[in-house]
């Protein structure tokens, strides 16, 4: 279905942004709308996109595919992403990875048996003063979790897969 | 003119136009820059960094802005890193050097770079022997790699972009230089690069994949050998090939073309066409080709080719001499004296037509074109006058379309004048359906099939868009047959002339007329005196017919029925068709690969082909042939010389006089410089050694008035109530007998469609993708069908062509 | 001290309209719009020594000044992509004092007349941007931002925009395409932004933190701001501090301040109370310094920071202790960058792919003399030949780290 019609109020409110003639240029606010639901764009979505905004699928697939935080596969409902650059792990960020890898049983890049986690590396997220820190991204958008331990995560890891059973 | 700028490249003084990038005046100076992303006909991108160069300006003193000087001279300030020539714009006193160490430095450096990532495949690889990567390693490239081989890393070595065209991922070097292409030139951004850095890769979600007609021109322009033809991959080894000049036979463009040949196996070690490549003429077709031109060549070698000269024997064709073939054909030809009917096609050259044309008259027949479409009389007056270059135009132009869907019809054309428009020319769209023009124009006109005539006389009275037209510096109308017959394009000729007369726009380069026919030559047909009949069953019914280059029996049943009830067919061709299924002699022809001989493309540039493979059997060339049974009837006409007929042409046709054979073949430089020589700056493209053509000059550029014929009001039918009118429409990939040969464009040809409005499908219960059954006039049809709601609800859209005979528009039903 | 920037520290709830309202806030932008020709703001930035602060230091003024007005309409973007490593300065302004910021915005916007305004935002800010949403509403209900403000003919909207996840759409005009709605990849330059911008029109881009530094510069005038700082670089600065050191953060201080002051007066010094090896100014990007005393007690301004061999960029400071191995950091730097490389220009789509083959068997102990000496030599090779400036970051630690810290790679190679 079209975002058109299933979110009519963000497509107007978004498209309103940019001047007619370059609206093109909300490719992006768009692809975070298509990825809200299932965590990562569908070609169908990309079609849409496409046509909404007069460009071809294929430019809408090379947006998605530049850009790290736009999915073109289906991972965990929740992807746990660690600061893992230069000044995180100057105060540890590796090892915390490591702890983490440990407690939730899967590899970086590996998703939890029950598709609630994927544990992702990335790089600076302009904490570097709160490390051990990551950055969750889900349905609802992205948050931050800084100044974090292995302990305090590993609760928010089990909130969020009670939420999701909620969910359901 | 544009303000000129002096400069010096490594000590040489070159004088170039104001804006131009150094690598181009370098190339003007005959200074080779190395390059890899860089294309003339592309926006700079300054990506590859292969063109790096050590760069001055003279120094300026910042108090008084006058050049510093030093010892006499300008002071030069280099810049401290090295620049790319294929960015940096020239200008007044600069000074290049493309060949000091540190430049030298910087170029190896980056081919070092792009060859660690490269398979380094030259062996197997298709481009190997025409590869810019390869020429430039040798020239500028470093001996050793650093790397380690293993770390390479290892991608898919074929990929399908779709099914013309294939990729290699590890041979891609990032240019870009097709995605630009697309996006840039053709205005159709179907491929894209997936991911970043290193692991950036050419995709294309299209469907079908990499859907454009111009794609066969990305593999010209990869540098590496990224990107191939499905079709000549693997086919042959590039040094292997001959080279002889060509003119594409799919489109009234008349696209110069170079076919690759050489020696095959396969074939019984007959020579035989590999390749058909695009021979710049920036007059034409730039350096351009459509994928239909690129292509479709196939059917000169398809299994179907007559190679005997046969008789009717016991109802049965049979094996004769050319003396009893033609004796028997010019026997009853000359008994029928004005029932002798001459039927030919624009598919024939200047040559053939003109001997046909001259048989018709010596014999007292009837020289008939084989077309529905009407308007080549005018286009002799009010064609686009002599050193017409839609490639010169843009602001203050204008370009009218109308009832034409030029990317299907006439693709380069589409391509030339999208970007004029890129350039600032108006352009105006008038057609009774979407089509893919509209998103460059500047004016859309969507009007009710039927109201051709109406709309193109709305466009001489007030009116913004009126208005616009008339005041243009100049403007070129394009009228084609979508939706039209013969009488209906001949009406809107007619009304297109008017409207260039009136608003001044004939006589002149870049104005006039030109007709979107539906064959090669067309516009040569009429030149010589060949005109399309109203009716044709009539004219065909109980005479003495020969028919040349045309299939009318294939085409239409009522045309079949026609010819069943003439008295004697002859048929010339070069393909086995229904017509020469039911004839009583059978003249085999040589394809235009095995000949020379000179068409008129739709912009009325005279142009000649070379003859490129043997001759298949005992083929002749038309002209020939004609001869031979103008011979026989007591005729005398040139056969043996296609340079000596076009002579003779050429003194008797007013508008051919200052032509000859030899001026046909001229040639004169050309921008962007490219050819064998320096493969990487401008692709693999061939440069044009034999000729570049020449325009014919419309009367009205000729001097003398110019009395355009009077429009027939009822000029098209229009739908009735509770009735649909099935109208014709024109489409690239058809079952024509110049195209359906192509086993490689199968899909894209697909089968008989007909287009409906979403309404009048719902009303008729049927749905797209459905089939449906559509009749009329005897015709009736199993048909898959579309939906376009930008037409009207009372048309049915049938493509020309496709197996369902429509020669205009004709009411029907579709269940 | 108090704070010009981070002045959220000293007011609580800065961040709500009408406590920005009451310190002062958009004071400046309404005498501006009201009483100013546009050009005269223009001016006062320009005396005042702002330069801009999202790592190059150009002259924000002459910036400004640059604009084409044969071209129209204009815009003005704010760079808040901040994805340096090491910088995170942008992110607490937005959250701390968002009107400050969106005000310099709008005193830039009416300076260039631009009627529209965008926030680029790195993709990761996805609350911060609901959250500047949220005020730059506040500002469009209190009639700040709007069609015809205070009654004149100025109109000006402000919209944000995130990104997705690249680090290099921080650079000015691979932002640009990205907010075109295209692959953020660099453009060739010239034509600069204030001639060739978003939508191919004229356009200033400006960090977040230059911004920031306009509404006080026009409330208190040029040589107040011009007082504080050095001759080189004048005003304050937000410097992020990193690394090793006990108490990372934000620290707004006036420029010339030394390394000293900062790494110990105000992050407390460095953990364990080890000794300062090298200190990297400007973030990934960085040259590494080797630190001696004289080091620390350098200040730190955009001219004396490259009498070190190195720049001081966004003054994203991380600092590393003797426990730290250079062989380790620039395998971390490399990792970044042949990560964030767009891919476009051969030199670094190579380069950084290659530098990470070689740091990385470097790094793991399989490596030889030979291959430092490669790379050296491929990082020394890419400088000066890459389309834009991250392909060259991605080669300063690499080069100063083997130049400067040979012993460390020296210890991991295989003899
Ligand atoms: C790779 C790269 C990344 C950059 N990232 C940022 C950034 O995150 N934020 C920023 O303000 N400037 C960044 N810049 C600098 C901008 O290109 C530009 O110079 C700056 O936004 C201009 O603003 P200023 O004059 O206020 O400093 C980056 C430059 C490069 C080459
Ligand atoms: S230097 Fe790197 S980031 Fe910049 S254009 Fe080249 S590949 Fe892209
Ligand atoms: S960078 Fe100049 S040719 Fe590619």
């Amino acid at each position: 279905m079209s975002l058109e019609k299933t979110h009519p109020k963000e497509v107007k409110q978004i498209l309103s942004k940019y001047p007619p003639e370059h609206k093109r240029s909300a490719v992006m606010p768009l692809l975070y709308l298509a990825q809200r639901e299932e965590g990562y764009v569908n070609k169908a979505a990309m079609q849409d996109i496409a046509q909404m905004l007069e460009i071809t699928e294929t430019e809408v697939a090379s947006i998605v595919g530049f850009y790290t935080l736009y999915h073109d596969e289906k991972a965990g409902k929740y992807r746990m992403q660690v600061c893992t650059d230069l000044p995180c792990a100057l105060r540890g960020a590796d090892e915390f990875m490591q702890n983490l890898c440990g407690n939730l049983g899967i590899k970086v890049g590996e998703t939890t048996p029950d598709g609630v986690v994927t544990l992702e590396a990335v790089t600076c997220l302009a904490a570097c003063d709160k490390a051990p820190m990551f950055q969750i991204q889900g349905p609802n958008g992205i948050k931050y979790h800084e100044n974090m331990t292995v302990d305090r995560t590993m609760e928010l890891v089990e909130t969020l897969k009670k939420s999701d059973r909620g969910v359901k | 003119m544009t303000k000129q700028v002096t400069l010096s490249i490594n000590g040489i003084t070159v004088t170039v136009p104001d804006g131009t990038l150094v690598a181009d005046a370098a190339k003007m100076a005959g200074i080779d820059i190395p390059v890899f992303c860089h294309h003339p006909k592309l926006e700079p991108a300054g990506m590859c960094r292969m063109c790096l160069v050590e760069i001055g300006r003279p120094m300026l003193d910042r108090a008084t802005g006058q050049v510093v000087m030093e010892n006499g001279l300008p002071k030069i300030q280099f810049m401290p890193k090295l620049e790319t020539a294929c960015t940096n714009r020239v200008s007044e006193g600069m000074v290049v050097m493309t060949t000091t160490d540190k430049a030298r430095d910087g170029q190896k450096s980056t081919v070092e770079l792009l060859l660690t990532s490269h398979p380094l495949d030259c062996p197997v690889c298709d481009k190997g022997g025409e590869c810019p990567l390869q020429n430039l390693t040798m020239a500028f490239g470093p001996g050793q790699s650093r790397f380690i081989y293993d770390e390479k890393q290892h991608l898919q070595k074929q990929v399908p972009l779709g099914e013309l065209i294939w990729l290699d991922r590890e041979r891609c070097i990032q240019c870009a230089r097709c995605i630009r292409f697309q996006d840039e030139v053709a205005g159709e951004a179907v491929l894209g690069f997936d991911e970043r850095g290193r692991t950036t890769q050419i995709v294309s979600l299209s469907e079908p994949g990499f859907d454009s007609v111009f794609s066969g021109n990305t593999t010209d322009i990869c540098p590496v050998g990224a990107l191939t033809t499905a079709d000549f991959r693997f086919g042959a080894r590039p040094w292997e090939l001959k080279a002889e000049a060509s003119i594409c036979t799919q489109c009234p463009v008349g696209c110069n073309t170079t076919l690759n040949t050489r020696r095959e196996a396969k074939a019984g070690g007959d020579i035989v066409v590999k390749r058909v490549m695009p021979r710049q003429n920036e007059e034409v077709n730039e350096i351009w080709l459509c994928d239909k031109g690129r292509f479709a060549y196939h059917y000169a070698e398809s299994k179907k080719r007559l190679s005997r000269p046969m008789v009717r024997k016991d109802d049965k064709l049979a094996r004769a001499s050319w003396e009893a073939a033609t004796k028997l054909a010019a026997e009853s030809f000359s008994k029928a004296k004005k029932d002798f009917v001459v039927l030919a096609s624009g598919r024939l050259a200047n040559e053939d037509l003109f001997n046909l044309k001259s048989l018709a008259d010596h014999a007292g027949g009837k020289a008939i074109m084989y077309s529905d479409m009407g308007g080549g009389d005018i286009t002799a007056l009010v064609g686009v006058g002599q050193g017409t270059n839609i490639g010169k135009m843009g602001k203050g132009d204008a370009i009218l379309v109308v009832a034409s869907d030029l990317y299907q019809e006439a693709p380069i054309w589409w391509l030339r004048v999208k970007q004029a428009a890129d350039r600032g020319a108006t352009l105006i769209v008038a057609n009774p359906r979407a089509t893919k023009m509209d998103r460059f124009a500047k004016f859309v006109i969507r009007y009710a099939y039927g109201d051709e005539i109406k709309t193109v006389n709305d466009l001489s009275k007030k009116g913004k868009i009126a208005d616009e037209f008339a005041k243009a510096k100049n403007a070129i109308v394009f009228y084609g047959s979508e939706g039209l017959g013969l009488n209906g394009t001949s009406g809107l000729a007619s009304a297109c002339a008017t409207l260039l007369k009136e608003t001044d726009h004939i006589g002149r380069p870049n104005n006039g007329l030109v007709g979107v026919w539906q064959r090669v030559n067309d516009q040569g047909a009429w030149e010589v005196g060949f005109r399309p009949e109203p009716d044709l069953e009539k004219a065909l019914k109980g005479k003495s017919v020969y028919i040349v280059g045309a299939d009318p029996v294939g085409d239409d049943p009522a045309l079949a029925k026609a010819l069943m009830g003439a008295k004697f067919v002859a048929v010339q061709d070069i393909l086995e068709t229904a017509t020469t299924e039911i004839a009583d002699v059978v003249l085999p022809a040589q394809a235009y690969t095995e000949r020379e001989g000179t068409f008129t493309s739709g912009e009325r540039r005279v142009q000649r082909f070379y003859a490129a493979v043997p001759v298949l059997g005992d083929a002749k060339p038309d002209f020939s042939i004609t001869s031979q049974v103008a011979k026989q009837m007591g005729v005398i006409l040139e056969g043996s010389s296609v340079s000596v007929v076009f002579d003779i042409l050429a003194n008797s046709l007013e508008a051919f006089t200052d032509l000859s054979y030899e001026k046909l073949a001229e040639v004169h430089g050309q921008w962007p410089i490219v050819g064998r020589g320096d493969l990487y700056y401008g692709g693999t493209t061939y440069e044009n050694t034999q000729g570049l053509g020449v325009q014919l000059v419309p009367a009205a550029q000729a001097g003398g008035t110019v009395r355009i014929p009077k429009v027939r009001k009822e000029a098209a039918l229009r739908p009735k109530e509770k009735e649909l009118l099935a109208v014709p429409v024109n489409k690239l990939y058809d079952r024509g007998v110049t195209v359906n040969p192509a086993q490689l464009l199968e899909q894209r040809i697909g089968e008989a469609t007909v287009t409906l409005h979403s309404s009048a499908a719902k009303k008729l219960g049927v749905e797209a993708g459905a089939r449906a059954r559509i009749s009329f006039d005897g015709v009736s049809a199993e048909v898959l069908v579309k939906i376009d709601d930008t037409i009207s609800a009372g048309v049915a859209l049938v493509p020309r062509s496709m197996g369902i005979a429509i020669r205009e528009p004709v009411a029907a039903k579709v269940k | 001290m108090t704070h010009i920037l981070l002045r959220h520290r000293d007011i609580p709830d800065l961040n709500k309209f009408e406590v920005y309202k009451k310190n002062g806030g958009f004071a400046a932008f309404k005498k501006a719009v009201t009483k100013m020709q546009p050009t005269e703001v223009t001016d006062v930035v320009k005396n005042s020594g702002l330069r801009g602060r999202g790592g190059a230091g150009f002259p924000t003024g002459m910036k400004w000044s640059f604009i084409d007005n044969k071209n129209w309409p204009h815009y003005v973007v704010a760079n808040a992509d901040e994805s340096e490593p090491g910088t995170f300065k942008d992110r607490e302004i937005m959250e701390g004092n968002p009107f400050q910021f969106l005000e310099g915005l709008a005193l830039a916007s009416y300076a260039v007349g631009a009627t529209a305004a965008y926030v680029y935002l790195r993709g990761e800010f996805w609350e911060l941007a609901a959250f500047l949403d949220e005020k730059i509403a506040e500002m469009e209900e209190a009639g700040y931002l709007g069609d015809k403000l205070f009654g004149t003919g100025y109109s000006l909207k402000i919209f944000t925009h995130l990104g997705a996840g690249a680090y290099i759409c921080g650079e000015e005009t691979a932002l640009l395409e990205s907010l075109e709605g295209k692959r953020g990849q660099p453009r060739v330059r010239p034509p600069f932004p204030p001639s060739y911008g978003l939508y191919g029109k004229p356009t200033i881009i400006n960090n977040v933190e230059t911004f920031t530094n306009v509404p006080l510069i026009l409330a208190n005038g040029a040589d107040w701001y011009k007082s504080m700082g050095t001759a080189d670089s004048a005003g304050v600065k937000v410097f992020s501090l990193s690394g090793r050191v006990r108490k990372p953060g934000n620290y707004e201080l006036p420029f010339g301040t030394t390394f000293r002051q900062l790494i110990y007066e105000h992050g407390g010094g460095i953990q364990e109370g080890r000794p300062v090896k090298a200190i990297m100014p400007a973030g990934a990007s960085s040259s590494l310094i080797v630190v001696d005393d004289k080091v620390l007690d350098t200040p730190m301004d955009y001219a004396t920071v490259r009498t070190l061999g190195a720049d001081l960029g966004s003054a994203s400071v991380i600092v590393l202790d003797d426990t730290v191995s250079l062989d380790w950091v620039i395998n971390k730097t490399i990792h970044f960058f042949k990560h964030e490389s767009c891919g476009k220009c051969t030199t670094c789509r190579e380069g950084t792919f290659w530098m990470r083959n070689i740091t990385d068997r470097i790094h793991s102990g399989n490596g030889s003399q030979g291959d430092v000496d490669l790379l050296l030599n491929v990082a020394r090779q890419m400088q000066g030949k890459c389309l834009c400036a991250l392909g060259e970051f991605s080669t300063m630690a690499v080069v100063t780290g083997i130049e400067r810290f040979p012993q460390d790679f020296k210890k991991v190679v295989k003899a």
